[in-house]
C-alpha cells in the first residue's frame, strides 16, 4: 500500500528511480539537483540496486554516457538542472532520435546571465523541440509518481522515447514534505522489466545513430514526430493504470474549479498549488475563478486543452520563462496557437512570473485574475510585478 | 497552520531542525513542510529556515513572511538581524539566551510573547558541544505543541544514530526548562 514518509523531494526522486531498479546512473551534480546526484550515488554505493554509477566530467558526458548505457539495453537515469541542461542540449535530440528510453530528473532552475541559481523554467524551455516527453510535477508526490511512470512510458514498445520529469528547483527539491512511497512489490507489478528493441552487443553488431542523407533525414524527423504524438495514447493508458493501482489520478491538464469559471489561471509546476489557494480565496469573494494545471508539456495535449477551456471567458496563462522578442511566454504562445481555430475561444492574457526565484504569493495570483477579468492587459504580455 | 522561521548561523543546524520538526509532524500523521532559505550557505553567516505544520494538506509554496513563531539559535544574531520582522503580534519569539527581558529589549522591538532557553548551556552539558538545534526543538515543541515531545525521538535517532540519546535528552531538558519571560501586551 505504500508508506507515508517525510522526505526531501530531491531524495524522494532518487528513491523513486531506485524503486524502478535502474541499471545505470550517469549524473553530474549541479545546484539545486545535487541531492539527487548524491543520493543516486549513495543508493548504488550501498548496493540497494544492482547498478553502476558513472561519474562523468560534465553534463554533456553524463547524457552521452547515459545514451551509451541505454544502447546496450540498460535502464538508465540521469539528472540535471539549468546550465547543465543547456550543456546537454546538443545530446538531447540524439537521445530521442536513437529512441533511447532514458529518464531525466530535472531540478528546474533559471539560466545565466545574470548568474542565478533559483527556480524558473528557462532551462527546460529550450529543450522543448528535442523530442523528449516532458512531465511537470506540482509536488513531491507527483515527482515520485511521475518518475516511476516515466520509465514505463519511455520503455513502452510503442513509445521508445526519453522522458524528463520536471520538478521546481528549491521550491520542490529542497522541501521536506509528506510523500507516499510505493512498495517495491507494487512498483514491480506496475513496471515490467525493460525489453529493448535493439541493443549494442559485440556479438551481434548493429549501427545506431548513423548519418542520414537528405534522402532519409526528413523521414527520420517525421518518424520521431509521429512517435511522440502517438505517445500520448500510451501516457494516458499508463496514467489510467496508475490511478487503478495507486489511487492517484493524473491528467495532461488538471482542472481545478473550472466548471463554472469565468477566469481561469494556467500554471505549470509547483506554483499550481499556491494558485489553487488563490482560486479558493477569490471564490469566497464571489469571483468565479478556476485553474488549469499543465502536467504534460510534450507531447502537448491539444485536445484536452480545447475541452478544458470550454465555457471559460478569460485564460490567464502564466509562464516561468521568456521568449525574448517573441509573442509572449512559451506556454502562452502554445495555448493561443492551440485555440486559434476554435470557433469560440476565451480571451487569453499572459503573465511572465517567478523568474529566477522571484516569489509569487497567493495575493499575486488573485491580482492577476482581477486584472485578467478585463479580458485584456496593458501589453500583449506582462512581466508581473517587475520593475522597469 | 503554524508557520515558523528559524534564525541561525551556517553550520548551527537550523536546516536540520526544520527537517526534524517536519519529519516528527509527518510521522504523527500531520502535514508539514521544512525548507531552507533557498540559495547558497556559508558557515557562520546568518541563515534562516522554515516550517509549516498543519492538520490539513498544505498547498502553499510561497515564502513565509508572517510567521507565528521565530526561533533564534544564536543570540548574537539579535543585534545583527531584525529577527522579529513580520512576526505576528500574537506570535512567539524564542531565543537561546540567558539574558533578561530588559537586556533583550535593547535590540528587539516586539510586544508579543517572548520565551528564552539556555540552550547553549544545556547543549554543553548534554552533548558536550554548543550546538543547540535539537535542544531548541524541545523548547519550541513545549511552547507550540506542534508535535508531541516523544515524536522527536524517532527522527533524531534516524539522524544522529549513536549520539541520538544525548540529543533526545537535550531536547527534553529544554522542553522542561524553557521559560516565557514576557507574556506580551496583546
Amino acid at each position: 500500500m505504500g508508506k507515508r514518509v517525510g522526505m526531501e523531494v530531491a531524495i524522494a526522486s532518487a528513491e523513486a528511480a531506485a524503486l524502478c531498479k535502474f541499471d545505470v546512473a550517469a549524473v553530474y551534480p549541479i545546484t539545486p539537483q545535487s541531492h539527487v546526484a548524491e543520493h543516486l550515488s549513495d543508493i548504488v554505493n550501498d548496493g540497494r540496486v544492482d547498478a553502476s554509477f558513472i561519474t562523468v566530467e560534465s553534463e554533456h558526458s553524463a547524457l552521452s554516457a547515459a545514451m551509451g548505457a541505454s544502447a546496450t539495453g540498460a535502464r538508465v537515469v540521469t539528472a540535471t538542472s539549468s546550465q547543465g541542461l543547456l550543456y546537454m542540449h546538443e545530446v538531447l535530440p540524439i537521445t530521442s532520435a536513437m529512441r533511447l528510453p532514458i529518464v531525466m530528473l530535472i531540478a528546474n532552475r533559471a539560466i545565466s546571465g545574470p548568474i542565478n541559481i533559483w527556480n524558473d523554467h528557462s532551462d527546460i524551455m529550450p529543450q522543448r523541440d528535442t523530442g523528449w516527453i516532458s512531465f511537470f510535477a506540482d509536488n513531491g508526490q507527483e515527482v515520485v509518481d511521475m518518475t516511476i511512470q516515466a520509465f514505463k512510458v519511455a520503455e513502452h514498445r510503442e513509445v521508445m522515447l526519453p522522458v524528463n520529469v520536471n520538478m521546481d528547483g528549491f521550491q520542490l527539491t529542497h522541501m521536506v514534505e509528506p510523500i507516499i512511497m510505493p512498495d517495491q512489490g507494487e512498483v514491480d507489478r506496475f513496471l515490467p522489466e525493460y525489453v529493448p528493441y535493439a541493443t549494442l552487443h559485440p556479438d551481434r553488431p548493429v549501427s545506431m545513430g548513423t548519418l542520414a542523407m537528405p534522402e532519409i533525414y526528413a523521414e527520420a524527423q517525421k518518424a520521431k514526430n509521429v512517435a511522440i504524438v502517438n505517445s500520448k495514447k500510451i501516457i494516458l493508458e499508463v496514467w489510467k493504470e496508475w490511478e487503478k493501482l495507486f489511487g492517484r489520478r493524473y491528467e495532461p491538464i488538471q482542472a481545478y474549479r473550472t466548471k463554472d469559471a469565468d477566469v481561469a489561471l494556467v500554471t505549470m509546476g509547483s506554483m499550481g498549488e499556491t494558485a489553487e489557494i488563490a482560486v479558493e480565496e477569490l471564490r469566497k469573494q464571489g469571483v468565479k475563478a478556476g485553474l488549469l494545471k499543465i502536467k504534460l508539456w510534450r507531447p502537448f495535449p491539444f485536445a484536452e486543452l480545447r475541452k478544458a477551456v470550454q465555457g471559460i471567458r478569460v485564460l490567464a496563462v502564466t509562464d516561468r520563462a521568456c521568449s525574448f522578442g517573441g509573442p509572449g511566454g512559451p506556454v502562452f504562445s502554445e495555448i493561443r496557437s492551440a485555440l486559434y481555430e476554435e470557433p469560440v475561444r476565451p480571451a487569453i492574457v499572459n503573465y511572465i512570473i517567478g523568474l529566477g526565484g522571484r516569489d509569487v504569493q497567493v495575493e499575486d495570483f488573485m491580482e492577476m485574475v482581477r486584472q485578467a477579468a478585463r479580458g485584456k492587459l496593458s501589453e500583449p504580455y506582462v512581466f508581473y510585478g517587475v520593475r522597469g | 497552520m503554524l508557520e515558523i522561521r528559524w534564525h541561525g548561523r551556517g553550520g548551527q543546524g537550523a536546516v536540520t531542525s526544520v527537517e526534524l520538526l517536519a519529519l516528527s509532524a509527518i510521522e504523527e500523521g500531520k502535514y508539514a513542510q521544512g525548507f531552507p532559505s533557498f540559495g547558497p550557505e556559508r558557515r557562520g553567516a546568518p541563515v534562516t529556515a522554515f516550517n509549516r505544520v498543519d492538520d490539513r494538506q498544505i498547498k502553499i509554496r510561497s515564502g513565509i513572511y508572517h510567521p507565528d513563531v521565530v526561533v533564534v539559535l544564536d543570540e548574537s544574531l539579535v543585534a545583527l538581524v531584525n529577527v522579529t520582522e513580520g512576526l505576528k503580534p500574537t506570535g512567539i519569539l524564542l531565543v537561546n539566551t540567558t539574558k533578561t527581558l530588559a537586556e533583550l529589549k535593547k535590540n528587539i522591538r516586539f510586544e508579543g510573547r517572548i520565551a528564552t532557553c539556555d540552550a547553549t548551556g544545556i547543549a554543553r552539558e548534554e552533548l558536550g558541544v554548543p550546538i543547540t538545534n535539537t535542544t531548541m526543538l524541545g523548547a519550541l515543541v513545549k511552547l507550540t505543541g506542534a508535535v508531541k515531545i516523544e515524536s522527536l525521538d524517532a527522527p533524531i535517532k534516524e539522524r544522529f544514530g549513536r549520539i541520538a540519546p544525548k540529543n533526545q535528552a537535550a531536547a527534553k531538558r529544554a522542553y522542561k526548562e524553557v521559560r516565557i519571560i514576557s507574556k506580551g501586551s496583546k
